[in-house]
């Protein structure tokens, strides 16, 4: 039998990659919100010409892209840890888990429509 | 001793009644971890997509965009969300803590939890204030 052919598709992976990334990911999520946070204390909120200064700059739009990317991975080890306690069956797991990749990619395309979508 | 003294033996009671155990403080803040984390996912990623890509458009789309905040049902989906993205990162530095072995003892693992909740209510009040 070829290595690992008893392991589930929808199994835990046996491993760190999963974890890790989720506290990596974590991490550059914190960073971005400080940021914005940061930005909008300095401005005293945010108005349309400030906003859309902001983006204007590419720097900003590529560390939004990560945010968004570390976002989306981030959420991607949650989901699928939600779905490997609650969603037992195999087939239920495996829908459900096509449904968060589905969501995931019409975020990843959207996020890139907002950042370089428009002039 | 005979095979039915032994304790493992014998018949135990389960009981897995969720909404009868009173769940420890880590436990409550694990699930509601979960819960927000789930929303956030859900409903706070479109929404946060929604909006800016309204919000760059044009300076009516940035008032379009800002204009829910105005009616009640804006106000209590932006706090509740608003509250979910606080309590999450702030029960995942938690983590981040505890993954580095920082409070791992059971008293400083519930006051953490503890801290975390207050803390997140708290930063949700100043965020309501400023909406109503």
């Amino acid at each position: 039998m070829v290595a690992g052919a008893d392991k589930l598709p929808v199994g835990a992976h046996y491993g760190l990659r999963d974890w890790l990334s989720q506290r990596v990911t974590a991490i550059v999520i914190t960073l971005y919100s400080a940021l914005i946070l940061g930005v909008v204390l300095w401005h005293g909120g945010l108005d349309y010409a400030t906003f859309r200064t902001l983006f204007a700059g590419n720097a900003f739009r590529v560390a939004t892209f990560l945010f968004m990317a570390s976002l989306g991975w981030h959420a991607w080890v949650g989901m699928r840890n939600i779905l490997m306690d609650y969603a037992k069956p195999y087939g239920v797991r495996l829908m459900l888990e096509i449904v968060v990749v589905c969501l995931l990619v019409a975020y990843g395309g959207w996020t890139i429509a907002v950042l370089w979508g428009q002039s | 001793m005979a095979a039915a003294d032994r304790p493992v033996d014998k018949p135990r009671p389960v009981y897995l009644n969720l909404f009868a155990i009173r769940q420890p403080l880590p436990a409550i803040a694990s699930i509601l971890h979960r819960i927000s984390g789930a929303l956030l996912f859900l409903v706070g990623i479109p929404l946060l997509l929604w909006g800016v890509q309204r919000s760059l458009a044009s300076p009516e789309g940035f008032a379009a965009a800002t204009a829910p905040l105005g009616t009640p049902l804006g106000k209590l989906v932006f706090l509740v969300l608003a509250w979910c993205y606080v309590f999450h990162l702030l029960a995942g530095l938690r983590h981040l803590a505890l993954d580095l072995h920082i409070g791992i003892g059971l008293a400083p693992a519930r006051g953490s939890a503890a801290l975390v909740l207050v803390l997140s209510i708290l930063l949700a009040l100043i965020v309501a204030v400023r909406l109503w």
